[in-house]
């Protein structure tokens, strides 16, 4: 301690801050890379796009990839569950909020833009989570005829849309593309 | 206590020598040896002893077993099964190394209960119960991580639906659970740095029981009246009386371990992760170790928002909230009383909470649908109000029974009314 009994800020007072400033700042670069390293590596986060020949999947069939270590299912909708999907109210809806990446990102989640769009509206493309807590659902299940997950019993509709329990979105449209009429690519 | 003078003298030449450079045998003795401890301590308060050894079993065999497993998703599953079948004794390192985890957490449960029955946690021992807590925590972690390791259909989903509760988080929670998994979904990168972390955390559970036990021995031990110690004949001295006791506890405690392990390894597990892991594929029921489910009925309960927030994070936060009550328990008690003994009322809200918490339990095993999920709302909370409604009031409005004046008094009470003769009569 000074032998002075001052309470008046010195150049030293100054220096001390400096130092224990420097050494924090210091410290956090040091930190960081010890951090960093935990997130996704380059080869994960590598924009991996699949393709996928849906030539074969007629209506009432489904398929599911594997896209960034996940499910996405594709689905050749029916008559019937695009006709279900549609006669529901926004209103009824959990998350009115469509979730596709394709459009914009407070779109409805009326049926056309839960779907591959106008003239495909018969394809579902979800990623096959679920947005609770990250089960795979199960397909054609539950009492809305869509998806069902057996984690926590979230049942989501023909459209993919959460409608009971406890998950709090409805199934991710991720970004894909027809590259042609019969091929879908993923990513 | 062991603040206080020591009573170690060094009775060889080496032993002056050390004791002047070094006195660990000083800190043994006065620790573990002269040590008093109050002599009615019931077998309740053997369990800390039993989750000391628990701990190292872990340890021993746990390091045995990283000699032998690869922690790689190609090979990781096949790995557990060449122990179990190739490894020479792998099959019973394995198994005490499993079941091991499964009677750590029923010691820890029986010494948490036993915590809040004898209200162990009210000054000055405020700290040493925050510690507990956070061995209990690290515990946790550890058996997740570790149950992550045999990379079965249970092990991966109960990774991916754990992790998944970071994604609740508003704004950071998906940043946050990519940087637990090292990707967008449990895979390699999830379970190399599960396997690492797994092997660390039980050194610094080591570490906090460091803590957790030099607490204990600043403030003393609590004992069933909750009264403390106040002279030399409350207590009786830790060697041979409470070694003796611990030890035989031990060796019940360590049967019961050997029944588990030799006729019945799988029960407390699951069937579903002897089948390996599959990312396409979630079994029909997911359900975590017994240890955790009646955190899990918590989580599931809230199925309904809450103002801004939604189910999903209500659920998430009612769990985390389960266990973060517990460490400002000191605060919520209101009683001077310490011990349930004296307090009616407690007494029979303590025992509705153990009913309550194992039949949370028992839900959590259950599927989340019908009248289960509201049998878990209103144990879920039940268990809420035990903690933020019935400690604070009862303080105040219960009239506890009198209190004997010392441990000795109720001691020698307790025998007299036994029908035993008291031979010394306790002056308070």
């Amino acid at each position: 301690m000074s032998a002075t009994d001052s309470t008046e800020h010195t150049r030293r007072d100054f220096l001390y801050v400096a130092t224990g400033v420097a050494g924090a700042v210091g410290a956090a670069g040091v930190a960081w890379p010890f951090i960093d390293q935990m997130r996704p590596d380059a080869s994960t986060r590598a924009l991996a796009s699949i393709q996928v020949d849906v030539s074969g999947v007629e209506p009432g069939m489904s398929l599911t990839v594997k896209w960034r270590g996940r499910p996405v299912f594709i689905r050749n909708r029916t008559e019937k569950e695009i006709e279900e999907a549609r006669a529901v109210a926004l209103e009824d809806l959990k998350d009115p909020v469509a979730r596709n990446a394709n459009i914009a990102a407070d779109a409805p989640a009326n049926d056309l833009d839960r779907s591959a769009g106008e003239g495909k509206e018969n394809w579902l493309v979800m990623i096959g989570v679920c947005t609770h807590l990250g089960c795979v659902p199960l397909g054609q299940a539950g009492e809305f005829g869509g998806w069902f997950c057996p984690c926590h019993g979230s049942h989501y509709d023909t459209a993919g849309r959460i409608r009971k329990g406890p998950a709090p979105e409805n199934l991710a449209v991720p970004t894909f593309e027809f590259v042609s009429d019969t091929v879908i690519q993923v990513g | 206590m062991s603040a206080g003078h020591s009573t170690y003298t060094p009775k060889s030449g080496l032993g002056r020598w050390m004791d002047a450079r070094l006195p660990l045998p000083r800190l043994v003795y006065d620790s573990f040896v002269a040590y008093p401890v109050p002599r009615n301590l019931n077998y309740a308060y053997t369990f800390g002893g039993i989750l000391s050894l628990m701990l190292v079993a872990q340890i021993v065999t746990g390091i045995v077993l990283a000699m032998h497993y690869a922690a790689n998703t190609e090979v990781a599953f096949n790995s557990v099964e060449k122990i179990m079948r190739d490894v020479n004794s792998g099959w019973l390192l394995r198994y005490l190394h499993s079941n091991g985890a499964s009677m750590f957490f029923i010691a820890v449960y029986v010494h948490i209960f036993r915590g809040l029955y004898y209200g162990s946690y009210k000054a000055p021992r405020e700290m040493l119960w925050i510690l507990g807590c956070i061995i209990y925590l690290l515990m946790m972690a550890t058996a997740f991580m570790g149950y992550v390791l045999p990379w079965g259909q249970m092990s991966f989903w109960g990774a991916t639906v754990i992790t998944g509760f970071f994604t609740a988080i508003p704004l950071v929670g998906d940043w946050i659970q990519q940087l637990l998994l090292g990707g967008f979904a449990v895979d390699n990168p999830t379970l190399n740095r599960f396997f690492s972390l797994h092997y660390l955390l039980p050194f610094m559970i080591a570490g906090v029981v460091v803590l957790h036990v030099w607490a204990l021995h600043v403030t003393g031990q609590t004992n069933p009246t909750g009264i403390e110690v106040k002279k030399k004949t409350d207590t009786v001295a830790f060697t041979p009386y409470a070694t003796v006791k611990d030890a035989f506890a031990m060796v019940v405690f360590l049967a019961l371990f050997a029944y588990f392990v030799f006729y019945i390894p799988n029960y407390l597990g699951h069937a579903d992760n002897y089948i390996e892991a599959d990312a396409l594929k979630t079994p029909a029921h997911i359900v975590p170790e017994w240890y955790f489910l009646p955190f899990y009925a918590i989580l599931r309960a809230i199925t309904f928002n809450i103002g801004p927030i939604d189910s999903k994070l209500g659920g998430v936060l009612a769990m985390f909230g389960a266990i973060a009550v517990l460490f400002v328990v000191p605060w919520l008690d209101t009683s001077k009383v310490r011990s349930a003994v004296y307090r009616p009322w407690f007494k029979l809200f303590f025992w509705l909470f153990v009913v309550d918490a194992i039949f949370l339990g028992w839900l959590g095993s259950r599927p989340a649908e019908g009248v289960y999920v509201a049998m878990a709302q209103g144990a879920t909370l039940y268990y809420f109000a035990f903690f933020i409604v019935i400690m604070p009031v009862l303080g105040l409005v219960e009239t506890p029974r009198r209190l004997p004046n010392s441990i000795t008094e109720a001691v020698l009470e307790k025998k007299s009314a036994a029908g035993a003769p008291a031979t010394e009569q306790a002056k308070g």
